[in-house]
């Protein structure tokens, strides 16, 4: 029970440049308890941390445009985020998980992304 | 027959139990398509999971995320056919990024072959292989052709069950 109500006061920002992702992603984050923002682009995502926003979890995809993930998490560890950040994508070689990661993220999942590894991510924070 | 039996049976003239008879074989229905749809591959249980997450706060959560998932991979498909029907056309790159849009919605609903059907296609964007390309594009738009019929008969099914469940349980009659 007091693991539910941790659960309930974290946040969470979606940074995919994919709508049904977006959406998907967020209603898993809700069912836990996890209230969460969308963002279609890493640009987006830095912007609403200059802002003064801060977030518990960032999931963070990693081809999008005008800034794709692998540039904002670098940026975003440069700004001092120390927010926890998982990359999820549908690329799945080795290298490009490994470059992902070396971006600054504390763990990575394939999509599709389910509750299970959310789950999991969230038993970490 | 009681008072309330018989007010329900004078407003649908069948009587109180072979109301709930028809939800009952529409739930089977509905399932034994499903079954029918993870059997033969063409979904996965990502699909399970969107149902999992439908609850009262969102009772069309499935329907929505799947009227999304239509609306943008009819744009991707063509924007992909465009690309192919280019006379000059060499800018494999960006149909490489159409299709891992594709791909990534696909699998976000559980939608397998079309998800797999990108992957083939992803591979001939790699090698460049105009031809393969355009084979891999009437795979695809057969597949979510397939899909899209299937998934509209399986909300068909469940909008049908939903408004025969209601007359299972009318509301009952106010004095």
């Amino acid at each position: 029970m007091a693991h539910e109500k941790m659960r309930t006061k974290l946040t969470a920002l979606v940074v995919d440049d994919n709508k049904l992702n977006r959406k998907i992603h967020e209603k898993m984050l809700e069912s836990f308890g996890v209230k969460s923002e969308g963002v279609e682009n890493g640009r987006e995502a830095v912007d609403i941390h200059c802002r003064g926003h801060r977030f518990d979890l960032i999931l963070m995809d990693m081809d999008m445009p005008v800034m794709n993930g692998i540039e904002a998490t670098k940026e975003l560890r440069l700004m001092g985020i120390g927010s926890i950040i998982v990359g999820v994508s549908s690329r799945c070689t080795e290298a490009e998980i490994r470059k992902f990661m070396d971006a600054g993220l504390n763990d990575y999942h394939e999509k599709p992304f389910n509750t299970a590894k959310l789950s999991s991510i969230l038993d970490n924070i | 027959m009681g008072v309330e039996e018989g007010v329900y049976k004078a407003k649908t003239g069948l009587p109180l139990w072979m109301l709930g008879l028809g939800a009952d074989l529409l739930w089977a229905d509905m399932n034994r398509l499903l079954g029918f749809l993870f059997h033969q591959g063409v979904l996965d249980e990502q699909f399970l999971q969107l149902q999992q997450l439908q609850d009262d706060t969102s009772p069309n959560f499935v329907s929505e995320v799947v009227n999304i998932y239509f609306h943008e991979s009819e744009k991707l498909l063509r924007n992909l056919r465009a690309l192919l029907m280019e006379r000059e056309f060499s800018d494999y790159k960006k149909m490489g990024s159409h299709l891992n849009q594709f791909m990534g919605s696909s699998s976000s609903i559980g939608a397998k072959r079309v998800r797999n059907v990108c992957v083939a296609f992803r591979a001939a964007t790699e090698h460049n292989n105009r031809a393969g390309c355009l084979r891999a594009l009437e795979m695809l738009e057969h597949e979510y052709c397939y899909l899209k019929n299937k998934l509209h008969e399986l909300f068909q099914i469940e909008q049908q069950r939903a408004l025969a469940a209601g007359v299972r349980y009318p509301a009952p009659v106010q004095n």
